[in-house]
């Protein structure tokens, strides 16, 4: 209780400071926010690219259809397989004419061969996954090759991978420097507060005592400054949405409290570094 | 009770602060600790309650040795110490009744407890009159006389004293010594580090003297010897 009511005066001891550094989190929180929301949605738009993932094995000209729909029934037990359909050389011939109609009337009965066209589960859409299915499709005697656009698949994932470290990358910094301005706005607090502390360390109060109100202090301030950043993300993505018409995807509920959460984090993990090196100063 | 053994202390900046010293203090004991400003009296207050670890050499105090002590145990070992100081080290924004209550509160004594217990300090020291008044409204001795209650509120085993008549005029000095004098005499050993000759020639506790670190005097020693 003792720990609450000294967070409460120091915040009521310097209103407006506290005001600023909550605000100041919040605003590195939002670049935070920010980066993730983008990363979220190029996240969004690369699961609709790779749903588009497919691997298709054709088969010899002449093929009966029965041994093609033994082999597909056998690859969709494959693990990694969402669906494979057959299509046969009339299907396949239906959907090329569908699919280039004003080349329809060059393709001709037989041109196009039988095909089992496989799609795989998310988490099994990356480029050694589906050159392993691929490999396994090679082995019915029937096929006579397997097309799944190996370069394409790489180049994605190249660039899911790029992203992918860019944003750890840029969220650790952005983590760093919350954790650098919270732990700085508390060592201002402990500055206003040292005398008290030296006194606590003479008449025998023990390091958790008197780090304790520090990171409740930490805490709170990176708690609000975590859901006013929340906010602010909200608003910027809406506004985005607004102006320049683009169709954007939010953090999901539980990605928005663990930010909040993280702000937390963040608030004592910046308020124990800097109580920390104050109180290692002394014995 | 305390035990300095061999103990040298140098500083980065300033270098030698002790060397080998070796000094022990008994239970109820009252000492002195003299010299010229720089001799290495603070030094060996500081080692006393462990604010600072000597560079070589051991300090136990109260069984809690310096070689061995973690944090913790150094905040339990200053529990059962009282320390004060030539410039008081009062809260300012709290009364005198607060303050002495400070140094309960942040060691989880029970609240019921901590009233009669302030109020007894305030007592001792002679100030239970002024429990509501602020630092800035004391003089110098009665805002010293706080801080001794602070010290003595948790019934310390020793009061340790850092030139606490500096900053006072004769009189008060005087109080504060003959307060000192009392509390030692009801069982608490009390080192004191002082510039004031005077008050040191004005009784017969142990004295001990020091010069550039080193201890150039003991009259235990001397009482010994003769």
């Amino acid at each position: 209780m003792s720990a609450w009511r000294d967070v409460g005066r120091d915040l009521r001891r310097a209103p407006v400071l506290n005001m600023l550094t909550v605000t100041t989190i919040a605003f590195s929180l939002f670049a935070f926010g920010l980066f993730g929301l983008v990363a979220v949605n190029i996240r969004a738009a690369l699961l609709k690219v790779e749903e588009r993932v497919e691997i298709r094995a054709f088969a010899t000209e002449g093929t009966d259809v029965a041994p093609i729909a033994a082999a597909a029934r056998q690859v969709q037990g494959y693990p990694e397989v969402m669906s494979a359909t057959v299509v046969t050389e009339q299907q396949a011939l239906a959907r090329a004419r569908q699919e280039l109609g004003e080349f329809s009337d060059v393709f001709e009965e037989g041109f196009l061969p039988a095909s089992i066209d496989v799609r795989l589960k998310e988490g099994h859409r990356d480029p050694a996954s589906v050159k392993a299915v691929a490999t396994r499709m090679h082995g019915f005697d029937f096929v006579d090759d397997v097309r799944f656009g190996e370069e394409w698949i790489t180049q994605l994932y190249r660039l899911r991978n790029i992203a992918f470290v860019a944003g750890v990358a840029l969220g650790l910094s952005f983590a760093g420097v919350a954790v650098i301005i919270i732990g700085a706005t508390i060592r201002m607090a402990i500055m206003a507060r040292a005398r008290e502390i030296s006194i606590m360390r003479l008449v025998g109060a023990t390091d958790g005592y008197i780090k304790r109100p520090f990171l409740l202090e930490g805490m709170l301030k990176g708690l609000l400054g975590g859901m006013l950043a929340i906010a602010m993300t909200y608003f910027a993505m809406k506004s985005i949405e607004h102006y320049l018409h683009f169709e954007t995807v939010f953090f999901e509920r539980r990605f928005v409290i663990l930010g909040v959460l993280a702000g937390a984090l963040l608030g004592v993990v910046g308020s124990s570094l800097s109580v920390g090196r104050h109180l290692r100063q002394a014995i | 009770m305390i035990r300095l053994t061999h103990v040298t202390k140098t500083y980065a900046r300033s270098g030698t602060a002790l060397s080998d010293v070796t000094l022990r203090v008994g239970k109820g004991e009252f000492v002195f600790l003299t010299g010229p400003s720089g001799a290495g009296k603070s030094t060996i207050l500081k080692l006393s309650y462990l604010e600072e670890m000597p560079t070589s050499g051991e300090v136990k105090v109260s069984g809690v040795s310096s070689a061995t002590a973690s944090r913790n145990d150094v905040a339990k070992l200053r529990r059962k110490l009282g320390i004060v100081f030539q410039d008081f080290r009062l809260l300012e924004n709290r009364t005198a009744e607060q303050n002495v209550s400070f140094a309960l509160e942040v060691i989880g004594t029970p609240k019921a407890n901590i009233p009669n217990k302030v109020a007894r300090a305030l007592t001792q020291v002679g100030l239970a009159s002024k429990a509501n008044a602020l630092p800035r409204e004391l003089s110098g001795g009665e805002q010293q006389r706080v801080a001794i209650a602070r010290a003595l509120v948790n019934d310390p085993f020793l009061l340790i004293a850092d030139e606490p008549t500096g900053n006072l005029d004769e009189r008060a000095t005087r109080g504060i010594f003959q307060l000192l004098r009392e509390i030692n005499a009801a069982g608490t050993a009390v080192v004191m580090a002082t510039h004031n000759l005077e008050l040191v020639r004005s009784s017969d506790f142990r004295t001990v003297e020091l010069d550039h670190g080193k201890i150039v005097f003991d009259s235990a020693a001397e009482g010994a010897a003769s």
